[in-house]
């Protein structure tokens, strides 16, 4: 069995990154998961927060997706992504605006997507104080 | 018989028409390039989303607890068109071919029965459909603004038809755009987006373990799915309306330059006939002496 497997990251205007992974780590909707090859066929939505990827030379890289769902597959891992950037481009701008557009929609949200919205806000701030940004 | 005055300012002015057709074209053929840079960009995620989609569709179908974006309302009858336009003319028959297609559905869905909606997006659309189908038009997206379509605009008027879908103003939702094929040939495709058609080979992917369950996650995606297929959409649009655009400014130009040419034979034989006629004149006028 191949000891990496292929890891794509794509949000809907471009593909943010392709490349060969030994292991990812995703921020699935119900607790983070790590892939690696061999993985059981998986599907799950995504809550905001970091994709790690330990690539094949042994380094880390970092992105930021703010919801979607990843595909893990034995020797493939896809995530679709709503926005998806390198960690680096997530900066307080982009957090603000981001997490604007989250509450805006937060306040004229039905009652029953209330809970939803404000753990989405929530995952948003805990996501900016982990990349040392202000969650305000 | 029109003076060599005349002739000399038609001539004048067709050239200036020629310079700005061939202007025109030229910036298509830039933008043209960017559109379809960007429709490639965003296919590898539009695939990957259909893919899942449909094998979860496929297995989820039939159950009585399949989201209704999927399964449908049970009712076929209130149609909802959304009619994708350019916002500018002077690309040839780009407009009116979707206009053309959408118009057809209509007046056929009407002369079934049923009630029909129009959403438009872009303003040519709009100016087209209003003239005989205007008590149907229910709204409108304005793009003028936008100088390249984003996700972000597509998911805007995903969430316009998905709340009124939510507010039951419609059954079924279908997309009408130009696909591009190339630079010479779009063509206006109708899509059904609500409820998601389901591909009679697909597959029900049984082998995924769902975190959460399959129709928890199909529920979150099927919104996405229908924002990707607009997104598709407009970007396949964007495209074809450059594509049209450069075809019909390369006509133009090219209808500019025979122009001129027929004009300025006529104009080299108005003066040679002046001329020939004033010699006449002035050698029967020495003869007479």
């Amino acid at each position: 069995m191949a000891d990496t497997l292929q890891f794509d990251l794509v949000s809907p205007e471009r593909m943010v990154v392709s490349v060969a992974a030994r292991a990812v780590r995703i921020p699935g909707a119900e607790g983070d998961m790590t892939a690696m090859p061999g993985h059981t066929p998986a599907l799950t939505t995504l809550r905001p927060g970091f994709v790690t990827v330990e690539t094949d030379s042994g380094e880390d890289q970092r992105f930021v997706v703010t919801g979607g769902f990843a595909e893990v597959g034995a020797e493939s891992v896809s995530v679709l992504a709503e926005r998806g950037m390198p960690g680096a481009e997530f900066t307080q701008d982009v957090y603000a605006e981001i997490v604007a557009e989250a509450r805006a929609k937060l306040d004229d949200a039905p009652q029953e997507h209330m809970d939803m919205l404000a753990k989405l806000v929530a995952d948003l701030q805990a996501l900016a104080t982990e990349s040392g940004l202000r969650p305000d | 018989m029109p003076s060599l005055k005349d002739l000399k300012n038609r001539i004048n002015s067709v050239k200036s028409t020629r310079k700005i057709t061939k202007a025109m074209q030229m910036v298509a053929a830039a933008k043209l390039r960017r559109a379809q840079e960007a429709a490639e960009n965003a296919r590898p995620y539009a695939e990957r989303m259909e893919a899942v989609v449909n094998g979860l569709a496929a297995s989820v179908q039939g159950s009585d607890t399949a989201p209704r974006l999927l399964a449908g309302t049970g009712s076929e009858q209130t149609h909802l068109l959304v009619v994708m336009t350019a916002e500018r003319g002077l690309c040839g028959g780009f407009n009116s071919s979707i206009v053309k297609i959408a118009r057809y559905r209509a007046q056929k869905l009407i002369g079934e029965g049923k009630t029909v909606k129009i959403l438009t997006v872009g303003k040519k659309g709009r100016e087209q459909l209003r003239r005989d189908l205007g008590d149907h038009l229910v709204g409108h997206v304005d793009l003028s603004d936008v100088k390249r379509v984003g996700y972000d605009n597509a998911r805007a008027i995903a969430e316009d038809v998905l709340g009124r879908f939510a507010a039951g103003e419609f059954d079924v939702a279908t997309i009408f755009y130009n696909r591009f094929q190339s630079v010479i040939s779009q063509i206006p495709t109708p899509q059904q987006i609500i409820p998601a058609p389901v591909p009679e080979d697909a597959e029900a992917s049984a082998l995924y373990d769902y975190e959460p369950s399959e129709e928890a996650i199909l529920e979150d995606l099927l919104p996405r799915s229908v924002a990707t297929q607009i997104f598709t959409a407009l970007l396949e649009n964007a495209a074809s309306e450059q594509g049209a655009r450069m075809s019909a400014m390369d006509n133009a130009t090219r209808n500019a330059g025979d122009m001129i040419d027929r004009l300025t034979i006529e104009y080299n034989r108005s003066r040679q006939a002046a001329i020939t006629k004033e010699l006449i004149e002035i050698i029967s006028g020495a003869e007479a002496l």
